[in-house]
This record gives C-alpha cells, sequence and structure tokens, in this order.
C-alpha cells in the first residue's frame, strides 16, 4: 500500500530564527541577537540536511521553504550552500518550489539576485500595511515606498512573488480596508495572503490586550465583514481564496504550503522547526529545541536528546488530516480520511452540517463553503471524533 | 435542679445588625461564662454562614449564672432564635420556651421589619418585654426618637429602656438587673410526669444528634427512657447537660430549666421542633399544644454543573439532611439538565444557605432552577393537585382553576423611596394592606403573590431603595389567580427546566424579557436559534440569535499542526460539559440568570 504521505507530497521547511526586531504581534519564533556567526549557522543547517536525508533516502523532493524569523537576513551564500546540499541529498521535482520569507526593506531587496542564483524561485513578502502609520503601530521597520521599490526588485528576480497583509487592525474601518486592498490587488500580484490581525498570548499586543490597552481593534461581526470584503475583491481580481488566508491566481498556490494542508511529509530544520515524516511507515511528529544557541549546539555536538520523534496515533492522523485540509477549498477525501484513522466520518454530522450550507459533498470530497470557512473552527469541532 | 424564682428565660429579639449578637456575647463575658482567653465574636453563631450573614438559622442556647444584687444568684437561659421569617415556625417554639425578651432597636436605626415580626411573635408568646437601645454611644444615636417610635409601632412601653452600647459594654450591668427584676420567673411542677419541649436540634458528628430541651414540668436525669410524643420514637439519655455556651454534663434537670440530651438518636428527622418529650414508663397526659410539621413553601431543582457530579451531590444533600428536617429532597431528572433534586424549603433564605452550604463545605457547583412555590390545582374531576414543579403541570383542560399562595409583606423605607417600593410591589400584583409614617420612615403592608418575590423581589428592593428597606413576610394563604404556565423553547425545543408559571397578564412582558436575557446569555452557534416563550401552543415572544460569522485560525501551517489540533480537541471536550439541548448549548449560568428581570 502507498503511504499517505504522498498524497501530499514532500517538502522541507528551514527556520532561521532571527529578526532585527520583534513585532508586537508574532508570536513566532524569532530572536533578536547582536552578531550571528552564519558560518557556525550554515554547517549546522548542513549537518541537519544530511541527518535528515539519511532517514528519508530517495523521496523526491517538492519544495524548500525559508522562513522564520526573517530569513531575508541570511547570507546569499548560506542560502546558496542549503541549496546545493539538498540538491545533493534528494531528487528534486522538475518543479521543485524554493520560497524564502523577505523583509521588504531596501537593504534586504540588494540579497534579492543572491538568493535567486542560491535557486529561490519564489519570495513571500511581509507588506502588513499599505500605510506607513499602520506599519509603524504594528512594529515594522520598512515604510510603504520602501515596500513598493522591494516588490519591483523582487519581480525582476523572482518568478513568483506574494506579498502578505494584515487587517483588523486597530481603528481599521470596513472601507479604510477594501480600498488598501484594492491597491494591493491593482499590483498585479498573482498570490497574496491576507490575515485578520490575531491577538496571541505572549506577544506585546497579546499583554496590551490583557490590560486592556489595545484600543480600537474592529468587533467580531466588523472583522467578519472584512473577512467576507477579502473574499469578494480577491475573487473579483481572479484570485479566489485556495485557503483561508490565501489567494492565488489558479496555478500560482504556495505548492510549499499545499504539503501542509494535504497533510503530506516535511521535514523541519531549525529551532524549535517542526516535521511530520513517514519512517518506517509510521507518521511520526518531529520537533527541535526552540532556543536558537541551544539547538546550534545540540546540532554541534550531536547530541539530539532535546529533539523529539513522536508516532503520532492514527486517529489524530486524521483529525490533523481533516483540520489541514478543510483549509483548502477543495476541502478532504473522505475515503482518505477514513484509511488514516480507521474510522469514516460521522454521516449524521455530515448530514447537519450540510442542512446548514456549512460543508459540500462532491462525492469522495468534502469541502467547506466559502460560509463554512469563517467559521471553520466550530465546523471541525463538530467533524471530530469525541474523544 | 435550680429553684424555679431563680431562673430567668429569655430571648433576644433584633433586627440584623442591631446588636443581637454583641449583645449575647457581652452578657456571657460580664457574667465569667466564658474565659476571657476563649471570647470570640458571635460565640452562639457555629456556622460560617450564620457568621458571615450575620443571621441565626438554629437555635441557641447559653445558661448563665448570675449574683444579681438583692444578693440571690440566678440562672439566666439565653435562647438565640433563628431571627429569620423562613424559619418562623422555629422561632415561635423557641419563644414558647422562654417567658420573657429583650427587644434590641439600633438607636441610630430605629424600629425595622424584622424587628416587628420577631417583636409580634414576642407577643404572642405572652412574653415580658423589655425594650433595649443599643448603640447609644454613636454621635447618630437617637435614643428620644427611637424610644417614640417603639411606643407608635409595637405599642409597648418604652419609658424604661435600657440604654446601651453591646459594643463598648456601657448599660450591660443594667440589663442584667432588668432580666432578673422586670422579667418573670418559669413556672413548673416538679412531681408531675415529664413534660418538655424539643426546642431544636442538630447534628454532631461524635455525638449524634443534640436536642436543645425546655423542661415544662418533671425531672429528666441521665439513663431515663424518654419518648417523643409526635414521633413515637423512645430513647434512653446517653448525656444530658447545659451549654456554657460549651457542653457541660449535669445529672438532672428540673421544671423551668433548658439544657440539652443526646440519646443515640441518628437522624435529625426523627426530632421534630416542637414536640414533646416525655418519660416511656409514666407520660404526661397531653403534649405540648401548636406542634406543627415543617412544611415547605419554595422548590428549586438543584442540579450539578458536571453531571459526573451527581453522585457528590447525593451524599452531599443527604448529610445536610440529617441536620435540617425542613428541607426535603426528590429525584428528579430534568431533559435539558440531567439527574438532580427537586428540592422544598422554608424560604428564599433557607434556599441560599442550603446552596451556599452545598457549594461551599461541599465543593459542587450547582445549577439552580428558577425558586416556585406550591400552586394547588382545582381539577374538573375535584381533585386537588399541589404543583411543585412548573415542569409537571398537566394538560390545561384537566384544570378547573389554579390557586396560589400569597404572603402578607411588610416592607419599612425611607420616605423618598417609598413611589418605587410602591410601583415595585405594584407590578409584582401586590394590593396595598396599609401604609403608615412613623417619622420619615413609611410602613407599608402589600398583599403579595409568593411567586412575585420568590425570584428576585427582595434584590430589587434593596436595589431601588439603595439598600434601605427592609422586609419581611408572613404567608397568608392562597387565592384563585389566571396563572399559566410559560415554556420557553430554544431553537424551537421546549427547555423544561426554564419553564416557570406566571400570571397571565404579565406573560408577555415577563416572556420577552426572558427571551431578550436568553439571547444575551446563549453563545452564539453555527446557526441561527429562535428564542420563543410561549402559553400552551401559542408563541407570545420571540427572539433571534444569529449564528455565529467567523471563528477560523487565520494561520495554520507546518509548526502550528499539533498545537492547534491539540486545542481544537479540548474545545471539543469543553463542549461535552456544556449542557446540550438539542443542537444548541446552554451555559449553566443561563438557567438562573434568564429569569432575574430589570424592571
Amino acid at each position: 500500500m502507498t503511504e499517505d504521505w504522498r498524497n501530499g507530497g514532500f517538502g522541507l521547511y528551514i527556520h532561521w530564527p532571527f529578526c532585527q526586531a520583534k513585532c508586537p504581534y508574532c508570536d513566532f519564533n524569532s530572536h533578536v541577537a547582536a552578531t550571528i556567526d552564519q558560518s557556525r549557522w550554515q554547517a549546522a543547517y548542513l549537518s541537519e540536511i544530511r541527518r535528515l536525508a539519511a532517514l528519508t533516502p530517495g523521496r523526491v523532493l517538492n519544495s524548500v521553504f525559508f522562513g522564520g524569523g526573517t530569513p531575508s537576513l541570511m547570507d546569499p551564500d548560506v542560502v546558496h550552500a542549503i541549496m546545493d546540499e539538498i540538491r545533493a541529498c534528494w531528487p528534486t521535482a522538475n518543479d521543485l518550489e524554493t520560497t524564502l520569507e523577505a523583509n521588504p526593506s531596501s537593504v534586504e531587496a540588494g540579497r534579492f539576485r543572491g538568493y535567486a542564483q542560491a535557486g529561490v524561485n519564489r519570495v513571500s513578502m511581509g507588506f502588513q500595511a499599505l500605510n506607513n502609520d499602520d506599519l509603524r503601530r504594528l512594529g515594522r521597520l520598512h515604510t510603504v515606498e520602501e515596500a513598493f521599490a522591494a516588490y519591483d526588485t523582487a519581480r525582476a528576480h523572482f518568478d513568483r512573488v506574494s506579498f502578505d497583509l494584515i487587517y483588523a487592525r486597530q481603528d481599521q474601518t470596513p472601507d479604510a480596508w477594501r480600498a488598501e486592498l484594492s491597491t494591493a490587488l491593482s499590483m498585479g500580484i498573482d498570490h497574496l495572503s491576507a490575515y485578520q490581525l490575531t491577538i496571541e498570548a505572549g506577544t506585546a499586543f497579546g499583554d496590551r490586550y490583557d490590560r486592556g490597552k489595545l484600543r480600537g481593534l474592529p468587533d467580531d461581526d466588523t472583522a467578519a465583514d472584512m473577512y467576507f470584503i477579502t473574499q469578494e475583491l480577491c475573487e473579483r481580481a481572479g484570485l479566489p481564496a485556495y485557503e483561508v488566508s490565501n489567494h492565488a491566481k489558479h496555478g500560482a498556490e504556495s505548492k510549499h504550503n499545499l504539503i501542509y494542508w494535504r497533510y503530506g511529509d516535511y521535514g523541519g530544520i531549525g529551532p524549535g522547526a517542526h516535521g511530520r515524516l513517514t519512517l518506517n511507515g509510521t507518521r511520526m511528529a518531529t520537533e527541535t529545541p526552540l532556543f536558537p544557541t541551544k539547538w546550534l549546539e545540540m546540532v554541534e555536538n550531536s547530541a539530539f536528546s532535546d529533539f523529539k520523534t513522536i508516532a503520532i496515533e492514527p486517529t489524530e492522523q486524521a483529525a490533523e488530516y481533516l483540520m489541514m485540509g478543510l483549509r483548502k477549498s477543495t476541502g478532504i477525501s473522505q475515503n482518505r480520511f477514513a484509511s488514516i484513522g480507521g474510522a469514516p466520518l460521522k454521516t449524521n454530522v455530515i448530514n447537519d452540517l450540510r442542512d446548514l450550507d456549512l460543508i459540500a459533498l462532491d462525492q469522495d470530497r468534502l469541502r467547506a463553503t466559502p460560509k463554512g470557512i469563517a467559521v471553520l473552527n466550530a465546523v471541525i469541532r463538530e467533524l471530530l471524533p469525541d474523544g | 435542679m435550680t429553684d424555679l424564682k431563680n431562673i430567668r428565660n429569655f430571648s433576644i429579639v433584633a433586627h440584623i445588625d442591631h446588636g443581637k449578637s454583641t449583645l449575647a456575647d457581652r452578657l456571657i463575658q460580664m457574667t465569667g461564662t466564658v474565659a476571657e482567653r476563649d471570647m470570640k465574636a458571635q460565640l452562639l453563631d457555629a456556622m460560617d454562614i450564620e457568621r458571615e450573614r450575620g443571621i441565626t438559622i438554629k437555635a441557641n442556647t447559653v445558661r448563665i449564672d448570675y449574683p444579681a444584687k438583692d444578693g440571690q444568684h440566678y440562672v439566666l437561659n439565653l435562647i438565640d432564635t433563628p431571627g429569620h421569617v423562613d424559619f418562623g415556625y422555629e422561632v415561635s417554639r423557641s419563644m414558647q420556651a422562654v417567658e420573657g425578651s429583650l427587644l434590641v432597636v439600633d438607636a441610630t436605626q430605629g424600629v425595622e421589619a424584622q424587628t416587628l415580626a420577631n417583636v409580634y411573635q414576642a407577643i404572642e408568646a405572652d412574653h415580658e418585654i423589655v425594650p433595649v437601645l443599643n448603640k447609644i454611644d454613636l454621635p447618630a444615636a437617637d435614643v428620644d426618637r427611637v424610644a417614640e417610635q417603639i411606643e407608635d409601632v409595637i405599642g409597648i412601653d418604652a419609658t424604661d429602656a435600657v440604654q446601651i452600647s453591646a459594643k463598648t459594654g456601657i448599660g450591660i450591668p443594667d440589663v442584667l438587673e432588668a432580666i432578673v427584676t422586670r422579667l418573670p420567673a418559669p413556672e413548673g411542677d416538679t412531681e408531675a410526669p415529664l413534660k418538655a419541649m424539643l426546642v431544636d436540634s442538630y447534628y454532631d458528628a461524635y455525638l449524634g444528634v443534640v436536642v436543645i430541651i425546655r423542661v415544662i414540668d418533671g425531672k429528666i436525669r441521665k439513663g431515663d427512657r424518654i419518648r417523643m410524643m409526635k414521633t413515637g420514637g423512645t430513647y434512653p439519655i446517653d448525656r444530658l447537660g447545659v451549654f456554657r455556651p460549651k457542653m457541660e454534663n449535669i445529672d438532672e434537670l428540673g421544671p423551668g430549666e433548658i439544657g440539652f440530651i443526646t440519646a443515640s438518636i441518628k437522624q435529625v428527622r426523627d426530632t421534630r421542633v416542637g414536640d414533646t418529650i416525655t418519660h416511656e414508663r409514666k407520660p404526661c397526659a397531653e403534649p405540648l399544644p401548636g406542634f406543627k410539621p415543617s412544611q415547605p413553601v419554595v422548590f428549586c431543582g438543584l442540579f450539578p454543573v458536571d453531571s459526573a457530579e451527581f453522585e457528590n451531590l447525593r451524599d452531599a444533600i443527604e448529610k445536610l439532611a440529617l441536620n435540617d428536617a425542613s428541607f426535603s429532597y426528590e429525584m428528579e431528572t430534568s431533559a435539558a439538565l440531567g439527574f438532580g433534586f427537586r428540592c422544598g424549603f422554608l424560604g428564599l433564605l433557607h434556599l441560599e444557605v442550603i446552596r451556599d452550604r452545598l457549594e461551599r463545605e461541599y465543593d459542587i457547583d450547582l445549577i439552580t432552577t428558577a425558586p416556585s412555590v406550591i400552586y394547588h390545582l382545582h381539577m374538573k374531576d375535584g381533585t386537588t393537585v399541589e404543583l411543585h414543579n412548573p415542569a409537571d403541570m398537566p394538560d390545561l383542560t384537566y384544570v378547573d382553576h389554579i390557586e396560589e399562595p400569597r404572603i402578607k409583606a411588610t416592607i419599612l423605607v425611607p420616605d423618598e423611596y417609598l413611589g418605587d417600593v410602591l410601583k415595585l410591589c405594584q407590578d409584582r400584583r401586590g394590593v396595598q394592606l396599609d401604609l403608615t409614617y412613623a417619622g420619615n420612615r413609611a410602613m407599608v403592608v402589600y398583599d403579595l403573590p409568593l411567586n412575585e418575590v420568590v425570584f428576585d423581589f427582595y434584590d430589587r428592593l434593596k436595589s431601588v431603595t439603595k439598600g434601605y428597606a427592609s422586609f419581611d413576610y408572613q404567608m397568608i394563604g392562597y387565592q384563585q389567580d389566571f396563572l399559566v404556565k410559560m415554556q420557553i423553547l430554544v431553537n424551537d425545543e421546549p427547555v423544561d427546566a426554564l419553564s416557570v408559571m406566571v400570571h397571565r397578564d404579565r406573560a408577555e412582558a415577563r416572556g420577552r424579557a426572558m427571551c431578550e436575557k436568553l439571547k444575551e446569555l446563549i453563545p452564539r452557534h453555527m446557526f441561527k436559534i429562535p428564542i420563543q416563550a410561549a402559553i400552551g401552543g401559542r408563541v407570545i415572544a420571540r427572539e433571534t440569535l444569529a449564528a455565529m460569522r467567523k471563528d477560523v485560525t487565520a494561520k495554520c501551517y507546518g509548526g502550528d499542526a499539533t498545537r492547534k489540533r491539540k486545542l481544537l480537541e479540548k474545545q471539543k471536550a469543553g463542549k461535552k460539559k456544556m449542557r446540550q439541548f438539542g443542537k444548541v448549548e446552554i451555559p449553566q449560568s443561563a438557567f438562573i440568570n434568564a429569569l432575574k428581570m430589570d424592571d
């Protein structure tokens, strides 16, 4: 029997944990460091790539993703060395997608040529907002003018360029968002990630929110309005949502992220990186130490005591497939869900959700409707088997 | 055994916070009954709830030895009576057990509704009453005005009122002298067969049931075999004693004396307040008059928030019932709330006390359903049915008419709030019986349906009068009225635990208020939820809870899979603990909060 991960493909995630400054909304594993010994980090990444390749020999690699942190702070030579090692370790797909997350500043745009030469063919730029006041409130170091210039540079070097925007920001009205999004869509992009601002615990915004000092956030109904405006405008611009927060022209979807949402296998390299790897027929969750220097030292000493590799129960795998898969506009395969977890979804729950127009069936496919995607957490809670 | 002429038995009548417990403490302290090092505030209030709320739930007694100015030694027995109308019958029995009362009135506040209710009980029991004006040391004290008020409102002579400050001790020796000189000694016949009144009882984990008695005639000794004349139980006495206020064994109690017995009695239920205790072999001819079994008047459902706690709730209720014969319970199942108990209480305070004790002493989170009174359903076939739970209301075609209990409510209120109080009483279908003034305070007496009072009347009264009104009530009987059962339907399904009996004229307003409240209390679901109030099949009010519009995680990538899955699974497990009704989950708090009206 074919292993289930093949339905989703195989990718590699490389985590660069450093930023120039920590953004107040960000709960990712990112750190601000005075000096970074890039050659030391390069050696560690290469060593991890070799270790991972030994576990997954001969797999065709569909995607590489440099995330962070701010990977556009990486020396292009380091990226180059990593890509060379990857190509030496695995056969790569003809359409290998190599994405790098970049800050849209002039300094980083200067490195774009080098990244392209290393093999990066897609960048995802953290625009976040298209006005300078809001960029400052979001703790971003770039300006709108710089972002536009960086975008032009990126277009010159990469086949595909995407950028991120955050909405439901403080004091943002639905009309202001409509105008801002229209501007973004008029730039001729083929991929856009539009995220509703989420206040996460443990962030500066989270602290301010708890103290009642984060004022002017749109209420739930207004945020919902903005979500539906996003769907409407992107659809009209030919970038329908292919996932909750991701919009693309047909064929311009992020191959890498689709591996997650199709529940394929992915290796996680770098501090705090997670992976899903099917080893000897068992899907494992892998996780590395969060703290950068700890990860670095452990890799250097080949001491992997804090590197976790835990088998995921079949029912948990099915839950993950459901949770990830329903984020896509194309939904999940019911047969695949049943074969992963050993039990099908409950018919009565499916019928209830269909009656509410929250999900739709097309033979084996089960997908959330646009209305259903907006309340996807509730839909998933219903569909999840009782624990 | 003490000589009758050297015994004085008394109680203290007062409104909450007028200083009853402080005065009792002071009398105990000044006579050296308790060593200084053992003194603590409110010696007689044993339960935390009694101490916190400043109310007495169980009767307590204390025996004080007092060498009076006439050179003789006296035994003073204080019975601290329950101070709330919920315990009216228990109060009346305690009052029957003594010959006199100290009427304590706060000289800064004046007479309050509860003072009146209790002093009338004392008058009914033919007590000699000694007025005591407390807190005379405070600048706000107005001794003359309050004395005048006692004469006007209560109608007893206050010229010789004893002026004291229980807090500082001023006037306490005068109170002791007044007890000896102004209260009568008890009467009784030492040689007659034993006749003693069961004043109250409580459960003690070590001794079993402890019974407080007042001997009327005859003598009682350790080892005697006694009979409870109403319940018929016979027991050998294990221990005989008095409270000082700690238990102290003695050999014998004679006429006029107050003390306790223990007799291997297992349940408080076997000891009925007001029963007559006599000797098994040589019984008295007649039991004491006035015995009444206690009757619950207010009912509500108690359900555990977590249905897995049902057995713990059963244990807790059984243990509480051991010590409280007036509290009744039976198992109940509700479609909405699962297994629980339908409980009967003497009144609202009693309900609150029991609920507090269950939550506090037994650590169980409870859902309390709407309090209900007992309706008399006169059926077309001529029978009469008592309805304790609106959910049990039979089909109306079988019912000829319905009667509901009514109360006489006495409210004392500063006149600036009188308008609000009258409006509240009118809104609650009250009929004004009396309106008089005593100084700048109005005393209003209303005939009110108990069902309009059981829920939040007292809260509303406190809120419209900023806490300045005092309130008391007594049951006055049943009266026919146009009552209907109002159902609440959530998502087209009736929720039995939210059914209430209402007057037909009040149904629309009540229904609208409940639907509006529920709309706030029920969280949004994936679908819109109609919330309706209906009488029979007819909908009289409707609200719609809009569907949830957005609940989705903005970002979910490879690194989020484990954490987000665990979160959703946890939320799913949490949902199982909510009360599912049809497809709708109703939070616990909704069941009681839906009934609160902001009129």
